[in-house]
């Protein structure tokens, strides 16, 4: 018999505590190697749809929030394409890049993104998500760099209608992926542990 | 970038027996980090399938060189001079071309450039110890550093990390972003370091060891390491599963 011959992804290990010298430079401190930290701006010109903000914190199992980790997101712009070689329905808005990184702060712990609300993509079978962001986290103490999803609690009818959160048989998490909104902020927490476990999702 | 159509095939699903679990006692931290319950699992959906590019437009001359970019004019990074070179691949064995590779370490005696390291070992004001650079078509890369030096971390009373180089890769799927560490042949903390040990697998450590590469050194120069790094496959993408006009 022949041999599948596959071979096996490079395992992942945690990004530490000094993840910033790499990927965020210059919050680091480290000044003059890059021009600037990348990620740092999703809004490169004039981008179409309405500007969020993206804020929140990181919480482990004691409730603590985390001052060192690193969080990326990815989402598609407000007509609902992805800024990717890899979108083949249309081009994206060439003004937003869909991708940002943020390190959390600190002192407080808080992250921001300035990024516009995404509309909705089509499930593989052709229903239509409602609008999300994919967020990936990492940290110390984190091995494997964590998936979710970050959704609008406003948008009722196409949550009620999301492929992925109509398969989430504990209802009662549901409401752990929903960004909580104040005028054009949008509030997301993650909680790793406890009641309130963030949904985290394996992709 | 290249003329080959973008993929967009699903990714193989990730072997959790492969990757380190979440709650590994042993690496303290982990301990209050690790989420608790199970994952929820789906096919990727475009949103993972595709992913950001960065072209080769994003880099400067010296990125890849961590011994020059943060050094003053004329000066250098103190430490042995080494070449990490290797290849991004999936796991179907295909090179995955223009894809970005970021790198950080610790300077040669152990010290990080970093706020939050109070490490005694100096810092060298010639050394800042990031570097980045995009794989060639093919997806092979390379970028010229000093070896890192092995430094001790709060854990157990006496616990140090095996030298080590940091790595973040993107790949061409959002699903497939990476950030892993590279060790160093014949390295004898590798074996009792608890960040090292919370893969379980000895065939999954070993992916992380760079072997010495003599026949890449640069004589009178620097030493060489291969490191060749995996990434997730994707699946054909010819008999999907497609409605009509999707
Ligand atoms: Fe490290």
């Amino acid at each position: 018999m022949q041999r599948l011959d596959r071979l096996k992804e490079s395992p992942s290990q945690t990004a530490g505590p000094y993840v910033h010298i790499g990927c965020v430079p210059s919050f680091a401190g480290i000044e003059g190697v890059y021009p600037e930290d990348l990620g740092r701006a999703m809004i490169t010109g004039d981008a179409k749809g309405e500007r969020i903000t993206l804020t929140g914190r990181v919480f482990d199992g004691t409730g603590t929030p985390l001052r060192d980790a690193m969080i990326e997101i990815w989402q598609a712009d407000a007509a609902g394409l992805f800024n990717s070689p890899a979108e083949t329905r249309g081009s994206a808005d060439p003004a937003f890049a869909g991708w940002g990184r943020q390190p959390t702060d600190g002192e407080t712990g808080i992250y921001a993104f300035e990024t516009v609300k995404p509309g909705r993509v089509p499930f593989p079978d052709g229903r239509l998500q409602a609008p999300h962001i994919t967020m990936w986290i990492v940290a110390r103490g984190i091995n494997l760099g964590l998936s979710t999803r970050v959704y609008f609690e406003d948008e009722a009818e196409a949550n009620a209608a999301d492929p992925i959160l109509s398969r989430i048989e504990h209802k009662a998490r549901v409401p752990t992926l929903m960004a909580r909104r104040a005028g054009s902020v949008h509030t997301f927490d993650i909680h790793l542990q406890g009641e309130n476990e963030t949904i985290f999702f394996d992709v | 970038m290249h003329n080959n159509p973008p993929e967009t095939g699903a990714f193989y699903p990730r072997d959790p027996d492969w990757h380190p679990q979440a709650l590994t006692p042993g690496y303290k931290t982990s301990v209050l980090r690790a989420p608790q319950r199970a994952k929820i699992s789906f096919d990727p959906t475009l949103g993972e399938i595709a992913g950001p590019a960065f072209g080769h437009g994003l880099l400067g001359p010296l990125d890849n060189d961590l011994i020059l970019n943060f050094a003053s004019p004329g000066e250098s990074a103190i430490g042995e001079r080494i070449i990490v070179h290797g290849r991004v691949q999936d796991e179907r064995g295909r090179g995955v071309g223009g894809t970005l590779v970021e790198f950080w370490q610790a300077n040669a005696g152990g010290r990080y450039r970093h706020k939050k390291d109070a490490y005694l070992a100096p810092l060298d004001p010639n050394f800042g110890g990031c570097g980045r650079t995009i794989t060639d078509a093919a997806g092979y890369y390379s970028f010229r550093t000093i070896k890192p030096g092995p430094y001790p971390w709060p854990n157990g009373v006496n616990d140090w990390r095996p030298r080590h180089i940091h790595f973040s890769v993107f790949g061409t799927g959002f699903a497939q972003r990476l950030i892993t560490q590279m060790y160093f042949e014949g390295d004898p903390l590798i074996d009792i370091c608890p960040i090292v040990n919370t893969i379980r697998d000895q065939a999954a450590i070993g992916q992380l060891i760079a072997p010495m590469d003599m026949a890449n050194t640069v004589p009178m120069d620097a030493m060489a390491y291969k490191f060749d790094i995996t990434l997730r496959g994707r699946r054909s993408t010819m008999f999907e599963n497609r409605r009509e006009g999707n």
